[in-house]
């Protein structure tokens, strides 16, 4: 396995200790747990969380400073939630000296490119604490999971328990415990077009990243990356808040993040490719190139 | 000390919220000026009244084209630095100057306000309103290493300061609006939040997942471009980040 999974300390498979946690968690519980965490360690102030809005399933960021808030963010509702708009005001309005945030591997990278070259981000990039980053092959607008909720898959978005993509599949799991499979060959036209463009699976640049894929239903695999996300894990480790199993004793195990990573990354860097010759002697923007 | 790089202050027609800027390093400004930079101009900072040679000219403000002095000096500054840093956005892309139409005490004549770069050939930009003392910090670093450095540090510090080069090559006018033309309308925007965050006016929220920029609000500072991880985006220098942000804490202790 090469450069696809990014650089990493340690893998694991892990779920949260935290029965509460785990109820509504969307597998292991691996964020909610570990901010919880960092925030009764005061490691972190607070955390840049996507929770509830008042339209169903639609995420809205917010910054939880309190257990009772991070709870609401359990879950993963499979739109657009822009996490780090809230990165500067988190250290304003709200105060918060660490910060933790999660977010996609896009927002990790936005995280990152705000600490190394932080032009709109005065004092910011000194105050990022913990950023915990979640595998992802796409994201989709709001709308679109709303027409693949509502019209493919015959349901009121209300009346939906959890989304989940898995094993070639959109679920769609209701309240009343039915449950409709959607075939990714639906979904992909709905996908934001922006991630087509995206060459990082697992969040690469994240202290922590954590996903479903490559561990059993309800536990998640959890790669630490940097000296920050080991040293918090560590501890988290050592005070109870995880039970983990070495990676290479679960099925379907790492050879599969690296199969689904590689095959992301080799169809959007042919995507990027075939901008630069899109029109006739005319080329999309290549953001890997520069910003002409 | 014989290894530090003369740098200079150069203000043109600007609030001095950018030299605030700089000065907000605090202890790291001292530390920059102790062991780097010896600064050999600045109007509120160093008693000399002529521009200097230097290494790097930061330069801040637009420029009055109706001001003399300031014309004069713009172009002397271009030949006496070695490299020329547009600091903010001003100096960038005219920002709130932009929008100086004259009529004011008491010079109502000075009506004209052109970014740096539409005089003068730029090296490096650092936008935004005000620039950020960590952006300000870190160029001021990695200008120091591409010139003093070890040939290791100068790769790393011509990797840094690319992207920043290509933001002067391309031109003097930004606005909210790049992130339609250049970001969404290029299939490139991914919903993060970058742009909102950055941005020094509240112009921009999100809708859906969306920048929405409130285009009357919006100051023309190029902070939101800049930002965005997919105007640029190195992956060479993004991926050392843990290293990268180590060095530059351990210069400035």
């Amino acid at each position: 396995m090469g450069t696809e999974l990014g650089k990493y300390k340690l893998c694991v498979s892990a779920r949260s200790a935290d029965k509460e946690i785990l109820k509504k968690a969307q597998d292991g519980g691996i964020v909610t747990q570990l901010f919880k965490y960092a925030l009764e360690e005061g490691i972190i102030d607070g955390a840049i969380v996507s929770g509830p809005s008042d339209e169903p399933w639609r995420p809205r960021p917010f910054v939880a400073t309190t257990v009772e808030e991070l709870m609401l963010s359990r879950g993963t509702r499979y739109n657009i939630s822009p996490n780090v708009s809230f990165i500067k005001e988190a250290t304003r309005s709200y105060g918060l000296d660490r910060i933790g945030i999660v977010g996609t591997p896009c927002q990790m990278q936005a995280v990152r490119k705000g600490q190394l070259y932080p032009v709109g981000l005065r004092d910011v990039p000194d105050k990022i604490a913990l950023t915990i980053g979640i595998f992802c092959m796409e994201n989709f607008p709001y709308q679109s999971i709303v027409q693949l909720v509502e019209d493919h898959a015959a349901m009121k978005l209300e009346a939906v328990k959890k989304m989940e993509i898995g094993k070639g599949k959109f679920w769609v799991y209701g309240e009343r415990g039915q449950v409709v499979q959607l075939p990714l060959k639906v979904t992909h036209k709905y996908e934001q077009p922006g991630c087509h463009v995206c060459l990082d699976y697992v969040a690469n640049l994240a202290d922590v990243s954590t996903g479903s894929v490559g561990s059993p239903d309800g536990w998640s695999t959890v790669f630490v990356r940097t000296k920050k996300g080991d040293d918090i894990w560590s501890k988290a480790i050592a005070a109870g808040c995880f039970e983990t199993k070495p990676i290479e004793q679960v099925k379907p195990g790492l050879e599969l993040v690296s199969k689904l990573a590689t095959e992301k990354i080799t169809k959007n860097q042919k995507t990027v490719e075939g901008r630069a010759k899109f029109g006739v002697d005319k080329a999309l923007r290549n953001p890997y190139i520069g910003p002409k | 000390m014989a290894d530090k790089i003369k740098v200079g202050h150069v203000h043109m027609s600007g609030c001095t919220g950018c030299l605030v800027s700089l000065a907000d390093n605090y202890g790291g400004l001292l530390t920059i000026l102790d062991k780097y930079v010896d600064l050999v101009y600045g109007l509120t900072l160093a008693d000399v009244r002529h521009i200097p040679k230097m290494d790097v000219a930061l330069v801040e403000g637009s420029v009055c084209i109706q001001d003399r002095i300031s014309v004069e000096e713009i172009r002397e500054t271009r030949e006496k630095a070695a490299v020329v840093v547009a600091v903010g956005g001003c100096a960038c892309y005219g920002n709130i100057t932009r929008f100086g139409r004259g009529g004011q005490p008491n010079q109502p004549q000075h009506e004209s306000y052109l970014p740096i770069g539409d005089l003068i050939k730029v090296d490096v930009y650092i936008p935004g309103c005000a620039p950020t003392p960590q952006l300000i910090r870190n160029v001021c670093v990695m200008a120091y290493l591409l010139l003093k450095g070890n040939k290791e540090q100068q790769e790393l510090a011509k990797k840094y300061l690319t992207p920043l080069m290509q933001l002067a090559d391309r031109g003097t006018e930004a606005c909210g609006c790049d992130l339609m033309y250049h970001i969404i309308n290029q299939g490139l925007c991914m919903g993060c939040g970058s742009c909102a965050a950055a941005c020094p006016v509240r112009a921009i929220t999100h809708e859906y997942g969306k920048p929405n920029v409130n285009r009357e609000m919006c100051i023309k500072c190029g902070a939101c471009y800049a930002q965005c991880p997919r105007s640029f985006f190195n992956f060479d220098v993004m991926n050392e980040f843990e290293g990268i942000m180590e060095l530059i804490d351990g210069a400035l202790t």
